[in-house]
């Protein structure tokens, strides 16, 4: 500690150093002047004899300091008076910094929470995943017949109606396999999981283990809940444990709330999964074992997948590509693209900045070209200048790192607050130890990025000539500077963002005024999910009956019908056969449409029109003639015109269709989607031998006020089912949370568009301005010697403009590309629209204009006579 | 090792130690007065001497410096050490001069 001590005694030190020097001095005047000498000679001789007080007494502090940390130390506190004496200058860079880093600490925590963060379960690199979407008999024959995993599991997702202590609330979470905690390696937190021995056949474990944060909300933590039963979809299970505390399944956004075995999903959900070979709805995770590699093993899949399409004709084209599970091992992605392409855009508005920094600082290095030749003449080593410069830009940009990771910080708890309905998304993006340690990284790098250039500038100084004329070597404005392409990097990468931004934006309206084929004003919507309540197959459309019923008794409430989903709220589908195909295999499907199960009166509710033939009536049940509605799309597509009223096509053996009327196109999931073929079909007819889904919507018309009809529908539908959560809301809301994506990203574009846009009229002023005022002196002499206006202003803006327009050309082509790119990652529709063009070329000339109009004035406002008398 | 051999004789100040060593050398070694700030404070630092203010004879508040034990350890070993080296160096010389 003594080091500590030293510290805070070396004040004290120092004192009594100069104090013991000042007593020496004195006495040896008093010696000197004992031997017969004046005061003032005995003062001039016993300095002279001493030598340096000043220098004697640094190199008395010296043995008491850390020379190497206090120099730095010292730097840091000249950066500091530095930057406090031009505020508006350290502002400016350190909010450009901010701006720039804080952009990479968002996309950052978005990729390192999406793409790099491991599954939390026991040695997460050999697992990986099977395939995209599998069936469960294709997952037992994967099983049995691979020899690269030593053990593979299945589950799916899984929505029910979740009842403890007779309160029932919605809640997902996943079938699995017998062997899917075993596989993964886990522990419970309580009690113990399920396992593949304890499987016997369907239905043969009605087991629950819980996840900890439903455990905690729910249960109130407590150990009592081994043993209790709960209902699913009003049917018993045991809860037999609880997972661990940090694990929240095996896919990335989905926290599962719970987890049964898969031998128990049918009881639950009424579908069987088990023997049908085409139906894909499970994910597949294996454990490689050891000594194999992805490499093998995915040829070892490949090989099994070639044998059993041979196999089964429902497995015909079967492919199987192993993967590390989720975002990040799936090629195709749309978050895995667009958290990249975020990251692209972001990482540019950075060097943008960094280019823009790296002018201004190289700029403040020339202003200070004299100060600097000076530090360098009188002994200062050229590396301890260097130095100084170097200590001032990563301060700036660890200030403005810190701001920046600060405000990202505030943006990612808002981001981690989004929640979509009753889904259990969750995005963990929280910033750990990586993002901090990216953070500050990025600022160091950012802040040696643009102290390089004025370091380069003092390296090349040449001292004689910066103190005799007070001049900045004139070379750098012969040949092309560095500064020069700085700027131009700086306006490439403005324009590709401004072009980027622009053409999001314009996307973003597009779609916002994209025709839906519906008319959500005063629709309410309200959910109910039958099999929730526990409501049987055969009741089912007694129900549905009746819920309808109770809403047209709503007064206010002008038209009702029901659909199972409607657009922007939920999806289904089916695979359509044209009307001769003799084989129901995969590969003679000729395209899936999406099919919604109505009731008669849905389109006038819905507000679609149709276009030909008739719309469903109460005579269209059990019995009677299967019929459908379909789109103009799906007529297209099937059967290339859109009178295709009384056309027909079958869906599955033995479901044959007839086409009653077709109806306009719309939008279904997302307004920017292209047309998708849709059919609709009587909800009293079901398909098959299937009431089709469980799920209700009834769709309310009126004009009453939205809480008033929400209250009103709510009240009068919980009465017809009691044992099942209803969902209210309008369709206006439902279809403004489908486009959040699409707003966020293209907020986040406009932003990184404007923000690239103040970058680079900062960075073009900077350097107009900067070599108007370093040119001052030549651009007299012009003037004195006759030059005209013209003259002087081609002569001090004509590289400025002309790297604005390189620099522009690249970064609308390079643009355009991004642009592209983004369209397909965003779905926004892809342009290359003349009026976007035109729009950035104007935004940059206006920018270019606006940033060189005022250094054109200064260069023009030169009076010679002053100019050349005052130097 | 002057000041340290200077110092073991007896506690000194700054300037009676410049005199001192001045006297001992009958002035042959010039060296610039301040220049002993410098390596006392090393010595200070490194532990080998200590310093006290105290009142001189001349009724002067001086600040005198103390051998310490550490410092006489020093001492020997540096002067044993440098006598090794004169040894040497004569051993070397002293073939030229017969």
């Amino acid at each position: 500690m003594s080091w500590l001590r030293q510290l805070f005694t070396r004040r004290q030190i120092y004192r009594d150093l100069s104090e013991e020097i000042q007593q020496h001095l004195a006495e040896k005047v008093e010696a000197l002047m004992a031997e017969g000498m004046s005061r003032k000679d005995a003062e001039y001789a016993a300095r002279r004899e001493f030598g340096n007080v000043a220098r004697i007494e640094e190199s008395g502090h010296e043995p008491w300091m850390w020379p190497r940390a206090e120099s730095i130390l010292a730097d840091i506190r000249f950066a500091f008076r530095k930057l406090r004496h031009s505020p508006g200058f350290s502002l400016t860079a350190i909010l450009t910094l901010a701006v720039g880093i804080g952009a990479n600490v968002v996309t950052f925590s978005v990729l390192n929470g999406i793409l790099l963060h491991p599954l939390d379960v026991p040695h997460p690199e050999n697992l990986l995943q099977i395939g995209e979407n599998e069936s469960y008999p294709d997952y037992r024959d994967y099983q049995d017949r691979n020899q690269s995993f030593s053990g593979m599991l299945a589950y799916k997702v899984l929505s029910v109606g979740i009842g403890i202590n007779k309160s029932v609330s919605s809640s997902w979470g996943n079938a699995a396999s017998g062997n899917y905690f075993d596989v993964l390696g886990l522990q419970p937190a309580l009690g113990h999981f399920f396992h593949a021995s304890e499987e016997h056949g369907r239905g043969s474990a009605p087991y629950i283990v819980l996840s900890y944060d439903f455990w905690q909300r729910h249960l109130a933590a407590s150990p009592r809940a081994i043993g209790k039963i709960v209902l699913l979809n009003q049917h018993p299970f045991t809860v037999i444990g609880v997972a661990p505390q940090n694990f929240h399944g095996t896919d990335y956004f989905f926290w599962p709330d719970y987890w049964i075995p898969a031998v128990n999903a049918e009881q639950v959900t009424g579908w069987d999964d088990f023997d049908w070979r085409r139906h894909r709805g499970f994910t597949l995770l294996g454990r490689l074992k050891p000594g194999i590699t992805r490499q093998q093993a995915t040829q070892n899949m490949e090989a099994i997948a070639r044998q059993m399409a041979k196999q089964y004709p429902d497995d015909e084209g079967l492919t199987l590509t192993v993967h590390k599970p989720g975002p990040a091992g799936n090629s195709n992605d749309p978050t895995k693209k667009a958290v990249l392409g975020m990251t692209l855009l972001a990482v540019l508005v950075l060097l943008a900045a960094c280019a823009n920094l790296a002018g201004i600082f190289a700029a403040r290095a020339a202003d200070r070209s004299s100060e600097l030749a000076i530090r360098l003449a009188i002994g200062s080593s050229r590396w301890a200048v260097a130095r100084q410069l170097l200590t001032e830009a990563v301060l700036v940009s660890l200030i403005g790192g810190i701001v920046g990771t600060f405000f990202a910080r505030l943006l990612l708890a808002a981001i981690a607050q989004i929640r979509v309905s009753d889904f259990p998304a969750h995005f963990l993006i929280a910033p750990d130890l990586r993002v901090y340690l990216v953070a500050i990284a990025l600022s160091v790098a950012s802040g040696i990025v643009f102290a390089i250039l004025p370091a380069r500038q003092v390296w090349n100084t040449d001292v004689l000539q910066s103190i005799k004329s007070n001049y900045v070597a004139a070379g750098s404005f012969r040949r092309f500077a560095m500064r020069d392409a700085l700027l131009f990097i700086q306006v490439a990468v403005c324009t590709l963002l401004v072009t980027s931004a622009l053409v999001a934006v314009q996307g973003m309206v597009q779609r916002l005024h994209a025709p839906l084929g519906i008319a959500p004003g005063g629709v309410t919507l309200a959910q109910v999910d039958l099999k929730v309540a526990g409501v049987p197959d055969a009741q089912s459309r007694i129900v549905q009956r009746r819920l309808l019923d109770a809403t047209a008794a709503i007064p206010g409430v002008t038209a009702a019908a029901t659909s199972d989903y409607v657009p922007f709220l939920g999806i289904w589908g089916w695979g359509v056969y044209s009307w001769d195909t003799t084989q129901d295999t995969p590969s003679h499907v000729a395209f899936s449409a999406i099919c919604y199960s109505v009731s008669p009166g849905y389109f006038h509710v819905a507000g679609t029109h149709l276009l030909s033939g008739r719309d469903f009536t109460p005579g269209d049940k059990l019995g009677a003639p299967t019929v459908t509605i379909v789109n103009e799309t799906f007529a297209r597509r099937l059967f290339g015109t859109t009178r295709a009223v009384g056309k027909r096509f079958k869906l599955f053996q033995p479901v044959r269709l007839e086409i009653i009327g077709v109806v306009e196109d719309g939008k279904y999931a997302d307004p920017g989607e292209d047309p998708e073929p849709a059919m609709f079909i009587a909800y009293a007819q079901g398909i098959g031998p299937y009431v089709v889904s469980s799920p209700i919507t009834v769709l309310a018309r009126s004009s009453l006020p939205q809480d008033q009809i929400t209250r009103a529908l709510h009240n009068a539908l919980s009465q017809v089912v009691t044992t099942a959560p209803i969902n209210v809301l309008s369709w206006s809301d439902a279809i403004d949370r489908s486009m959040m994506p699409a707003r966020t990203a293209a907020v986040v574009l406009g932003v990184m568009g404007l923000m690239a846009a103040l970058l680079a009229a900062t960075g073009i002023f900077g350097m107009a301005s900067y070599s108007v005022s370093k040119r001052m002196r030549e651009q007299g002499i012009r003037i004195a010697l006759g030059a005209q206006r013209y003259q002087v202003i081609r002569s001090t803006l004509s590289r400025p403009i002309f790297i604005l327009l390189g620099g522009s050309c690249i970064g609308l082509i390079s643009g355009l590309l991004v642009a592209r790119l983004l369209a397909r990652l965003v779905s926004f529709p892809s342009t290359s629209d003349p009026l976007v063009l035109s729009c950035v070329v104007l935004t940059m000339m206006l920018l270019g204009l606006a940033s060189t109009w005022i250094p054109a004035r200064r260069a023009l406002a030169i009076d010679p006579a002053r100019l050349l008398r005052e130097s | 090792m002057m000041i340290l051999q200077s110092l073991r004789r007896q506690p000194m100040h700054g300037y009676a130690l410049v005199q001192h060593i001045k006297q001992r050398s009958n002035e042959l070694l010039q060296v610039e007065e301040g220049s002993l700030y410098p390596a006392l404070q090393r010595m200070l630092k490194d532990n080998l001497v200590k310093a006290q203010w105290e009142t001189s004879a001349s009724n002067r508040k001086v600040r005198a410096y103390r051998i310490t034990p550490a410092g006489i350890k020093h001492l020997e070993r540096e002067v044993s050490s440098f006598e090794q080296m004169l040894k040497g160096i004569h051993l070397v010389l002293a073939p030229a001069e017969s």
